[in-house]
Order: structure tokens, then C-alpha cells, then sequence
């Protein structure tokens, strides 16, 4: 990816995006569903869009899916 | 951005059911169990830290600090909300997730601990190499960032230019962005979102981006 690809996408902006709080708010169903290899993208579109644009939210999806593969 | 997410209830599975009856208990029966939710609280904060430390130059005891800190207040949220609990996952994926926000809450006020510059300075010749910005090709992106300076100065809030500079030109984290400003990620992130739609929006109007820029590849 050159610089231009990755400042448009970093500037593009999906209507989906739920925001930090709805994706907070479902973070542990979203991730117990991911960890359990199930389908996200069309049940949650707006939670996985939000993923994929905000550092902060993605690194605590992360992490969370690392606390369960951890536990179990 | 969007709104309404499905929510569902569920049925407990029977290892969260029991986590539920003994935490809303009394007792010898409740303080083992607020004892062995510590203790899994520690043992996944210590482990987050340590996923994320090295990137953020923090090690040794003050990394074990801040997993013990995050674990013990995650805690004391966790037995706050139990009856927001519904069953939709398993009560310790509920509970993790307490702890991982906690870490990200205090690695983002740690992040002040450390000598920066203003706020208000601004890194503007850092960008190019944070984009990948290829320095051979420096005629041609030079623009497309002056053009983005100027956007950002003319299209945005001042309270979005502030949050914008902050997070994207001088790199500070979002949620030590918010710790400073005293709000929270939501509300960053919302300003951030804005911002971003607008400054697309102008780079668009102006040439310098479109709906197909692979072409510049």
C-alpha cells in the first residue's frame, strides 16, 4: 500500500461505523462469536466496521481474543 | 455512523449461571467466588500488559502495578453490574472484557507520565513517512499534504482540529487523547470520524483524492 491508498482509506468512513459504544456494549458476544469461528461480518456489519477503523476498539477486540483463547 | 444493534437474552450456561448465583450470594460462598474472579482478573490483565507494553515502553513491576490496578477495579465494576449481565456470552468472556477496558483506560493515562511536547505543536513533517509516503516520490505527495494542512485548517471545528492534529499528526493515542481533554473514546472517536468524512470530502473536491486512486499505485 503506497501512502496515498493509505491516507484514502484512513479518511474514508463506512455509514455503518456503530461508534465505540455500541461496539463496546457487544464487544464480548462479538468476540466470544469470532473465537468460536462464526460469521460476524453480517450479523454485526456496523461493529465490524467499526473494528476495522478504530486502533483503541481493535486493540481491546484483540486483546479480548486473546483473554479467551487463554481460558479456554 | 449507524445505530441499533440486535440484542438478545439468553439462557446461562451453567458454569456462568453458577459464577451468578455465587456472586449475588453472601458469604463464605461469595468471597471465594469475588476471590477466584481476581484472580482470573489478575492472570488476564498481567497478560494484556504484557501483549501491549513493549510497544508502549512500559516494563517490569510498573507493568505488574498497572495489571494488579486494572484487575481490582475491573472487579469492583464487574460486581457493580451483575445484573447487566444477560447471558449472551459466557459470564467470564462478560467479565474479561471489564479488565481490558481498564488496561486500555490506564495505558492511556500513562501515557502522560512521559515527557511530550504541547499539544498544540504540531508534527506536520512526521506524516508523510506515517503513511508510507514513498521520499522518492516527495513532488508529488507534497501537495496532497499541503492540501490536507490547508483542508484540516479550513474545513474543520476547532475542537476537531485539535483532536485531529493530536491524534493523526502528533500520534498521541486516542485514549490518552481523552484522559487529557477529560472526555471519552466515543466522543474522540466520533470528532475523529467527522473530521475524517470532511477531509475526504475537500481532498476529494480538490483533485487530490477519488473514487479510484489505485491508479496512483
Amino acid at each position: 500500500m503506497n501512502g496515498w491508498s493509505a491516507l484514502d482509506r484512513f479518511l474514508r468512513t463506512d455509514p455503518r461505523d456503530v461508534g465505540c459504544e455500541q461496539a463496546m456494549e457487544m464487544l464480548h458476544v462479538y468476540a466470544e462469536l469470532v473465537a468460536a469461528g462464526a460469521s460476524t461480518e453480517q450479523r454485526y456489519p456496523g461493529i465490524a466496521a467499526h473494528f476495522r477503523t478504530c486502533g483503541p476498539c481493535g486493540e481491546d477486540f484483540e486483546g479480548l481474543l486473546a483473554a479467551i483463547a487463554e481460558a479456554h | 455512523m449507524s445505530r441499533g444493534i440486535p440484542v438478545t437474552v439468553a439462557r446461562l450456561d451453567p458454569e456462568s449461571a453458577g459464577w451468578l448465583s455465587a456472586l449475588t450470594g453472601t458469604g463464605a460462598e461469595r468471597e471465594a467466588a469475588l476471590e477466584r474472579l481476581h484472580a482470573l482478573l489478575v492472570r488476564i490483565a498481567r497478560g494484556e500488559v504484557a501483549r501491549r507494553g513493549p510497544r508502549l515502553q512500559i516494563t517490569g513491576p510498573e507493568l505488574d502495578d498497572l495489571a494488579y490496578q486494572a484487575a481490582a477495579d475491573a472487579l469492583v465494576a464487574i460486581t457493580a453490574k451483575l445484573r447487566q449481565f444477560r447471558g449472551e456470552s459466557r459470564f467470564t468472556t462478560w467479565a474479561y472484557k471489564f479488565v481490558i477496558f481498564e488496561v486500555s483506560a490506564k495505558l492511556g493515562r500513562h501515557f502522560w507520565r512521559r515527557p511530550h511536547l504541547p499539544l498544540d505543536t504540531q508534527h506536520w513533517d512526521r506524516l508523510p513517512d506515517r503513511f508510507g509516503f514513498d521520499p522518492a516520490q516527495q513532488s508529488e505527495w507534497r501537495d496532497l499534504v499541503a492540501a490536507l494542512r490547508r483542508a484540516v485548517d479550513e474545513e474543520l471545528t476547532a475542537r476537531q482540529r485539535e483532536v485531529f492534529v493530536a491524534v493523526v499528526v502528533n500520534e498521541v493515542p486516542l485514549d490518552a487523547l481523552a484522559a487529557r481533554l477529560g472526555s471519552n473514546r466515543n466522543a474522540i472517536y466520533k470528532m475523529m470520524f467527522d473530521a475524517r468524512r470532511k477531509l475526504r470530502a475537500a481532498l476529494a473536491a480538490s483533485g487530490h483524492l477519488g473514487p479510484d486512486t489505485s491508479r496512483r499505485s
